[in-house]
């Protein structure tokens, strides 16, 4: 008698509200809980994605290789909000951001571990990965 | 082939809380509209039908409003480009009649934005955006644009403060516009006093003052032939240019953030269209949904030069006598964006400048003018040029 397949729903361990159950990036997640934040790269043609991709426009094809988001990036732009969508009320007050490696941008939080003056557009900052009190995964920009 | 005219304008008034359904929404501006054209229902060949879904229970409204307002059995869908919805269903409409296939083209924009919670609607709004690798991080409209204000102050040394004059623009025109949700005074020091809703903190480095307020809604425009313009219509307002551009939907994938780059492309698409440069505009209807998406558009548009867009506002340039008007109805700001609506009424506002019909907002005798309609966090750009 054949067993019904088990849905890989890793993804729906992403952020504080995950709106996205299955992707063909499920791995994404698996690696964030090994401590690893991952982007993608296609074989092919070399381009690099982050947020990670599994298919690549341009060779058409889905033959991409993960690779390790390390090094510093720099702080392109943040916002801090007083208000949050549902689902994120017990997270106020939090900043997202965006961070620019050169080859490829990160939009993530800023870590509440970083003293709010110290916030500068421009500043270097590290991705590392975050685990939420609600037992979701994320990941945050530390002071590199 | 001939030109492609605007021949009727019409706009519900912008409203919290509108007390009827949505085809009862959508009959205001209707109504507006049929007057201004005077035609019948039997002119109109065909609808589209403009909102960002999800707000309403009802599925495909298209079908429903064309029951409502008399026009079956002609064809009539939907389409969507979030709040630049209704600017994407009048290039649809230019579109078909330039194809020949209709001569008469009706575009009806809505949304009831009070379906909903604002809580529920901001949740929607930010879905907007991209929900597999950013909604995660608990983001908002407001918090998009604040990250691009924050950008835009970095690298140019935009103020707060300047930020805060675009505000007290539009509710100078706010305070003058029976359409408008909006029609309070504000001034500049309300964004310092602390006891001052409008200084409240929502996303740094936005405050409360520097958001539009979410607002029910309809707009209708009908577009036609050169030919059939002339024959229905006294004074048809033309439709000289029209650009559209996309951006990447994450923001990690762009490169430009103290400006609006699918702005910017649709401006210069439009302008090489209608042959004309950013100084034959006489007067403008941007999207400010944000302070900063007014700034931005300044100088997206050639207005000014990047980094420049602070000087306009604060030399008055884009107040009604200034050298180039800029949304003198109030703006998104003032009159509310209830966003499928919000496009058409760029463009009525516009239609009634051009024919000197704009009452006490009126500017002195244009004869071009520009709609500047984005939708979500610069994914869409729509730029439209009208001349008489």
């Amino acid at each position: 008698m054949a067993t019904k397949k088990e849905a890989d729903l890793r993804f729906k361990k992403f952020g504080t509200v995950s709106f996205t159950a299955i992707t063909k990036t499920n791995d994404f997640v698996g690696y964030l809980e090994q401590g690893k934040v991952m982007g993608t790269k296609c074989k092919g043609c070399g381009l690099t994605f982050f947020p990670p991709r599994a298919d690549c426009y341009k060779c058409l094809t889905s033959d991409v290789e993960w690779f390790e988001v390390t090094g510093k990036g720099k702080l392109v732009t943040y916002s801090k909000l007083e208000y949050g969508p549902v689902g994120f009320e017990a997270d106020l007050p939090y900043a997202i951001a965006l961070a620019d490696y050169g080859t490829y941008k990160v939009f993530g939080r800023l870590s509440k571990n970083i003293p709010e003056n110290e916030i500068k557009v421009g500043m270097e900052v590290k991705t590392v990965v975050n685990k939420l009190p609600n037992g979701q995964v994320n990941y945050v920009f530390e002071k590199a | 082939m001939g030109k492609v005219g605007i021949i009727g304008v019409g706009q519900s008034a912008f409203v919290r809380g509108f007390p009827g359904s949505i085809r009862e929404l959508a009959f205001e501006g209707f109504k507006e509209c049929m007057k201004d054209a005077q035609v019948s229902v039997k002119d109109i060949d065909a609808t589209v039908v403009c909102s960002a879904p999800e707000y309403d229970k009802q599925r495909s409204p298209a079908g429903v409003f064309a029951e409502y307002l008399g026009l079956t059995p002609q064809p009539t869908f939907y389409v969507e480009t979030l709040c630049s919805s209704s600017t994407t269903g009048l290039k649809l409409a230019y579109s078909m009649i330039k194809s020949g296939l209709h001569d008469v083209v009706m575009v009806i924009g809505f949304q009831k934005m009070s379906e909903i919670s604002s809580a529920e609607s901001q949740e929607r709004m930010g879905r907007g955006a991209d929900i597999q690798w950013e909604s995660p991080f608990g983001t908002m409209m407001p918090a998009y644009y604040a990250m691009h204000a924050r950008a835009h102050m970095a690298t140019y040394g935009t103020t707060p403060e300047d930020l805060a004059l675009i505000r007290v623009k539009a509710s100078t025109y706010g305070q003058i516009n029976e359409k408008a949700v909006y029609r309070k005074a504000v001034s500049a020091d309300m964004f310092t006093d602390p006891q001052n809703p409008m200084s409240g903190p929502v996303a740094s480095p936005l405050r409360v003052g520097d958001c539009c307020a979410n607002a029910d809604g309809s707009s209708c425009i009908i577009v036609a032939s050169e030919e059939k313009a002339k024959a229905l219509s006294k004074k048809p307002v033309w439709i000289l240019g029209i650009g559209a551009a996309s951006a990447p939907v994450n923001m990690a994938g762009r490169d430009l953030f103290s400006g609006l780059s699918a702005g910017e492309l649709a401006g210069k698409q439009a302008y090489k269209m209608a042959g004309v440069t950013p100084k034959n505009i006489n007067v403008a209807e941007v999207h400010d949904c944000f302070t900063i998406a007014e700034m931005m558009a300044y100088e997206n548009l050639g207005f000014a030069k990047p980094g420049e867009g602070r000087e306009l506002i604060r030399s008055k340039a884009t107040y009604k006598e200034g050298s180039i008007p800029v949304n003198v109805d109030g703006g998104l700001l003032s009159k509310g964006h209830p966003i499928g609506a919000t496009g058409g009424s760029q463009v009525r506002t516009i239609v009634l400048q051009l024919r000197g019909e704009a009452g006490n907002m009126q500017v002195k005798d244009p004869q071009i003018g520009l709609v500047h309609n984005i939708g979500g966090v610069g994914l869409y750009g729509n730029v439209l040029i009208f001349g008489r």
